[in-house]
């Protein structure tokens, strides 16, 4: 999965710094899949699709992957201030903050009531 | 499969781990282990070298966000060292530059130990 991604990414132009990033991201998201979405269930099914934007200014690298597992509602979701993070010596929740920093989008959706998509997309820069 | 390892040494009053590979959610409870048992033996002073490290994600950050109350409450620290740009960077992103002392040297790390022992006695 790691290498079909970052193939095409490569392939898309980005360098291997910002293919990391891209790696990374998709990493968090499936991790965050298996672990609240699917609760390690092994029979939880994770779908990725890759695509690019061509037709304007800043081409786009759009990666969407889906689950059918519980649902993560994104608008009760804000993000931490790192800073009360640190002084108040939270762990865990650090992978969405990651995959925003990461990348130039990141949506979350739900399909037909049953699936759960997370749109992630990164801009090839100039 | 993702491959990945940690060798614990000691030096002086210190325990460095060495990590080596992938560190990600699959191989994180093996990091966990690594700083159970320092607790255990009751080594409060720990640092980390990222040399052999090749890819890290949040669960590893997680792992050391776990541990270090309980590490400065005993008068401890994690540090961390010899960090590759593609790790450092993402320590650098979530901030962790704010609450964890990382040095490009894991001797330099030592030494910070050291001399704090040197001045309390």
């Amino acid at each position: 999965m790691r290498t079909f991604v970052s193939d095409a990414a490569r392939r898309f132009g980005f360098s291997e710094s910002e293919v990391g990033k891209i790696e990374l991201a998709i990493d968090e998201a499936c991790t965050n899949i298996i672990k609240h979405a699917y609760k390690f269930n092994p029979d939880g099914i994770i779908e990725i699709r890759v695509s690019t934007q061509n037709d304007n200014a800043a081409p786009k690298f759009i990666v969407e992957i889906f689950d059918s597992g519980i649902s993560f509602d994104s608008s009760r979701y804000t993000a931490p201030d790192m800073k009360e993070y640190f002084k108040k010596l939270r762990h865990g929740g650090l992978g969405i903050v990651l995959m925003k920093k990461l990348m130039d989008e990141v949506e979350y959706g739900r399909i037909g009531g049953e699936r759960n998509s997370i749109r992630l997309v990164k801009y090839l820069p100039a | 499969m993702s491959e990945f390892s940690v060798g614990i040494r000691q030096r002086d009053t210190i325990s460095v781990l060495d990590l080596k590979g992938y560190l990600d959610a699959h191989t994180a409870p093996e990091l966990e282990k690594a700083f159970e048992k320092q607790l255990d033996d009751k080594r409060y002073n720990i640092v980390v070298n990222f040399s052999d490290l090749s890819y890290i994600s949040s669960a590893g950050l997680g792992v050391l966000m776990q541990f270090i109350e309980d590490v400065r409450k005993n008068e401890g620290d994690i540090k961390l060292s010899n960090m590759s740009s593609r790790v450092y960077n993402v320590f650098d992103l979530l901030g962790f530059p704010m609450l964890y002392e990382i040095f490009n040297e894991e001797d330099e790390a030592v030494k910070k130990f050291l001399n704090k022992t040197e001045n309390l006695s």
